[in-house]
């Protein structure tokens, strides 16, 4: 099909609605997990990684399992079954299931980082960012192949903010922050000014 | 001389730890070091390669905004009499009645009459700035027990450079206390910030109150309106239906782009006066050229590409990369702005990067998106922050290369 149109997409998941910056999802392990610059590279890619296969495969599970006469393909009786109103709990449970396997993959090949990451890891389950992708995909009326890339770009996207914002406190340990806000309080401080910086694409008609 | 330094030397006491006014020391160590080089010198053995010191920077930086905020008087004044000339009501405001007052013409052809009615714009708005900003920065530095240094002197001189004649005096002071405290001092003062705290400042108005900063009415200080004299920069109006780089050729001519007659925001319009504080800046080593090569190198590559995509809708793209530099504000940005030694990369490799990517980004926003129709402010604060990103993989690249040089 046209290329534009997935490139489009892309460029609005990653920058246009960017998941950190203009959505403001995704905050607990964005502020968390953004200290050093190694470890939120690990974690863009661990969300990264789960975006890009979970909203694909909720994809497929509302379009031949949960839709109203999705369940068609089984018999022909089931043509009035409508199981939207599972949808939440089996978003829920993929994410749940492949944050499970990222995690003991991690464990497993990078113990490093799969203790620099901690608890935030096994967090990315219950990550706003993450299930919010799949409900965009289901409210946008995604098909596969939309979802597929906008499950690379909006992963993309918030992995470029978190580690964006992972030099920037980097560089600012050598700034002299008022005792008050030292820590999170700055951080918020800072996500809002690099929102600021963000809608220089807001706008933008793709 | 000897008078005032003896009458600094009397006060001193007064600001010394233990004295009358002992938390009022900032504003006296700010004034002893304006007037005389102090006499503390660093114990110990330092690494001085040059005399340059973060006050004769930032009072370079001023010096090289001076042409600029000439013509930012001269050009205000100008574009103003020239709409009236062309039909136009006087701004409704004290500025005018004080002028007439003077008994000066509405004649864009007298010189000083011109020069003076802009700055009966431009200098409340400066003072506005000084005021309000030197405020919050005096109180920084007596609370939080830091000096008082030039780097707002900066700040305060360009951010009037960069708001349209007609801004509101409230809106001026409620943006400069934004970038100065939420852009700077909350980061620890001078050095230690992250984003431009002008440009912090110019988007917090251009984000909370667009309509006096954006649009086609607020550019020249005279009543114009859509049926009457038309007030659009000419950015918007190439981006207009009918538009396109031939509006450019027939109505504005490339070298009144160049010398800056044309309406926008108040400092922004010359690019002459911009490369006059270029080669200041760059001569003194305080401006880096690399990072105004990489605004130029990127912002010629994607216009020129822009140009040979070309398109039928939106006329902007056809707009050639010579056109792009000399008008808005390219010139201004790129030399005063994307230069802030603070907020732009470190690395020598890096600022070529972070050049490019502002060069880039800014094409992007003045031509891609409707929304804004100039896009330097946001192109350089979206690469203030992507800055420290672009250091920190630079500076990991050259341990690498050096591990595996030492290891050969």
């Amino acid at each position: 099909m046209d290329l534009e149109h997935y490139l489009s997409l892309a460029v609005k998941s990653i920058f246009i609605e960017n998941m950190a910056l203009a959505f403001f999802l995704g905050m607990c392990s964005f502020l968390a997990c953004s200290k050093k610059v190694d470890t939120a590279i690990g974690l863009g890619c661990a969300v990264i990684f789960v975006q890009a296969i979970t909203i694909p495969l909720n994809n497929l599970l509302l379009n031949y399992v949960l839709k109203e006469g999705a369940l068609a393909w089984i018999h022909p009786s089931m043509e009035h079954v409508d199981l939207t109103f599972l949808g939440f709990i089996t978003y829920i449970g993929t994410i749940a299931a492949m944050v499970q396997i990222v995690e003991m993959a991690l464990d497993r090949y990078v113990p490093a980082l799969y203790s620099a990451l901690g608890v935030f890891l096994p967090l990315i389950a219950v990550n706003c960012a993450i299930l919010a992708g799949s409900l965009f995909m289901v409210e946008r009326d995604y098909d596969l192949a939309d979802s597929i890339v906008f499950g690379f770009g909006s992963g993309i996207g918030w992995a470029l903010a978190i580690v964006a914002l992972a030099a920037v406190r980097e560089k600012m340990r050598y700034s002299n922050v008022p005792a008050s806000l030292r820590g999170l309080g700055m951080t918020f401080m800072l996500t809002g000014l690099m929102a600021i910086a963000f809608m220089a694409f807001g706008g933008i008609q793709l | 001389m000897k008078f005032l330094r003896d009458m600094l030397d009397k006060q001193r006491p007064l600001f010394e730890k233990g004295g009358k006014f002992e938390k009022l020391h900032p504003l006296f160590e700010a004034n002893e070091t304006f007037l005389f080089t102090p006499g503390r010198v660093t114990d110990g053995p330092s690494h001085v390669r040059d005399g340059i010191d973060l006050k004769r920077m930032m009072t370079v930086v001023v010096v090289a905004l001076l042409p600029c905020m000439a013509m930012a008087m001269y050009n205000t004044g100008y574009q103003a009499n020239l709409a009236i000339e062309g039909g136009a009501a006087a701004w409704a405001g004290w500025q005018t009645s004080v002028y007439e007052a003077l008994g000066l013409p509405h004649s864009s052809s007298n010189f000083f009459a011109c020069l003076i009615y802009g700055a009966l714009f431009f200098l409340p708005i400066y003072i506005m700035t000084l005021a309000a900003g030197g405020f919050w920065e005096v109180l920084f530095a007596i609370v939080r027990k830091h000096e008082v240094n030039e780097g707002f002197l900066v700040t305060s001189a360009l951010f009037p450079l960069v708001l349209p004649p007609t801004i509101p005096l409230w809106q001026v002071a409620l943006g400069i206390s934004f970038g100065v405290v939420l852009g700077k001092e909350i980061f620890g003062g001078t050095g230690m910030n992250i984003f431009n705290p002008a440009l912090v400042a110019r988007a917090f108005l251009f984000f909370a109150y667009p309509a006096q900063i954006s649009g086609d009415f607020v550019w020249i200080a005279a009543k114009t309106s859509a049926d009457g004299y038309s007030g659009a920069t000419w950015l918007s109006r190439v981006a207009a239906e009918g538009g396109g780089v031939a509006v450019l050729r027939e109505n504005l001519g490339w070298w009144d782009a160049f010398l800056g007659f044309e309406p926008g925001s108040m400092g922004e319009t010359s690019a002459l006066f911009c490369i006059f504080g270029a080669v200041v800046l760059i001569a003194t080593g305080v401006g880096s050229w690399r990072t105004m090569a990489g605004c130029l190198l990127g912002s010629f590559v994607l216009s020129t590409l822009l140009n040979l995509v070309g398109s039928e809708t939106n006329l902007a793209m056809n707009v050639p990369f010579y056109w792009h530099w000399v008008i808005g504000s390219f010139a201004f940005a790129t030399v005063f702005m994307a230069t802030d030694p603070v907020s732009s990369a470190f690395t020598d490799r890096g600022k070529w990067i972070y050049g490019a990517g502002i060069g880039v980004m800014g094409i992007l926003v003045r031509v891609l998106n409707p929304a804004y129709p100039e896009g330097w402010m946001l192109a350089i604060l979206f690469m203030n922050m992507f800055a420290p990103l672009i250091d920190h993989f630079i500076v990991k690249a050259n341990i690498k290369r050096r591990l595996a040089r030492s290891a050969a």
